[in-house]
């Protein structure tokens, strides 16, 4: 049984290798980027507007509301970012019912692509808001004790962001699999539902953690504005 | 028995322990999360976003040592190293 799409390989010369999990991350791309070029060719700011356009600002303002509630302000520094992994994430996951495709998320390259992303994006942000000395001082922070636990924490939060997708997404495949051999009729249909859900709320999970972390590194000159502003 | 039994068995066996023994834990701790928050929402439900979001941050944080068990569980079954050496030792003579 293949766990990964990174097994179904199409085309290889030597160590490169062209293989299920990249022609379907380059077509949720196309997909994604082509359809919102669709919608946001013919935009109109009356009453009047088409339903694609709905859909998309009720997708943004949804977002942008969810990472100003974390913390992050503005949202519009952070949405370019947030909003791409939720989107991608959610939508690589929801294509899953469709026959024959393969989710990009159920294998442990994307996901761990998308937490390498995570992992350059907290320290560029914290540089960006506290300059180099206040985000290495970030390290430091209860007690100079704590920089090794503060260094493998930000190593293994990295790790657990990947395998939790990897694991949450491949183990829906592999329980779809496997109920096909034991009880084809009925239950996979309900198991595939429960997949609904779990990439649903895997998503929001991917794109709420990404925030969390950035916001813990970005986050305290923030309240230190907002505590003299109320001051002056 | 020879050593790739031995793999086997040992593989199968401690697989089945993994994803056993790793799923208590969890299971209990995420039980008793949702107690906690389903209680904070009965006595503030204007509260409902921020408690519902924390919670689903807080139960990913607690479920990834499940699936820890189950990504190491699905190692030992389906991508083994050691049964791949000891098949080459094997089989390749």
């Amino acid at each position: 049984m293949e766990i990964t799409p990174d097994a179904f390989i199409y085309w290889q010369h030597g160590a490169l290798k062209f293989n299920a999990t990249i022609l379907v991350t380059w077509l949720n791309m196309l997909v994604l980027a082509g359809g919102s070029a669709l919608v946001t060719a013919r935009l109109s700011t009356g009453e009047r507007m088409s339903r694609g356009q709905n859909l998309l600002e009720i997708l943004v303002v949804g977002m942008a509301r969810e990472i100003e509630d974390i913390g992050l302000r503005p949202a519009r520094d952070f949405l370019p970012f947030l909003g791409t992994l939720f989107v991608f994430v959610l939508f690589s996951n929801l294509l899953a019912v469709v026959p024959g495709y393969r989710a990009p998320t159920g294998s442990l390259s994307t996901t761990t692509a998308l937490a390498a992303c995570v992992f350059v994006a907290v320290p560029w942000w914290g540089i960006k808001r506290h300059g180099l000395r206040g985000y290495l001082r970030l390290y430091l922070q209860p007690s100079p004790l704590m920089l090794p636990f503060n260094i493998f924490g930000e190593l293994s939060r990295t790790l657990a962001l990947a395998v939790r997708l990897f694991g949450n997404i491949m183990s829906g495949a592999m329980i779809v699999g496997i109920l096909l051999s034991v009880a084809p009729l009925f239950f996979p249909v309900i198991m595939n539902l429960l997949g609904l859900l779990i990439g649903v709320i895997q998503a929001y999970i991917f794109a709420v953690l990404a925030a969390v972390y950035i916001a813990a590194a970005a986050r305290v000159q923030q309240e230190r504005e907002e505590k003299g502003a109320s001051h002056g | 028995m020879d050593s790739l039994g031995w793999v086997a068995v040992a593989s199968i066996f401690s697989a089945g322990l993994c994803i056993g023994l790793g799923a208590i834990g969890p299971a209990l701790g995420e039980g008793r999360a949702l107690a906690q928050a389903l209680s904070a929402l009965a006595q503030q439900p204007d509260e409902a976003n921020t408690i519902t979001r924390t919670l689903f941050v807080g139960m990913a944080m607690v479920e990834s040592t499940a699936i820890y068990c189950f990504v190491v569980t699905m190692i030992l079954i389906f991508a083994n190293p050691f049964w791949n050496y000891f098949l080459g030792k094997t089989g390749g003579g």
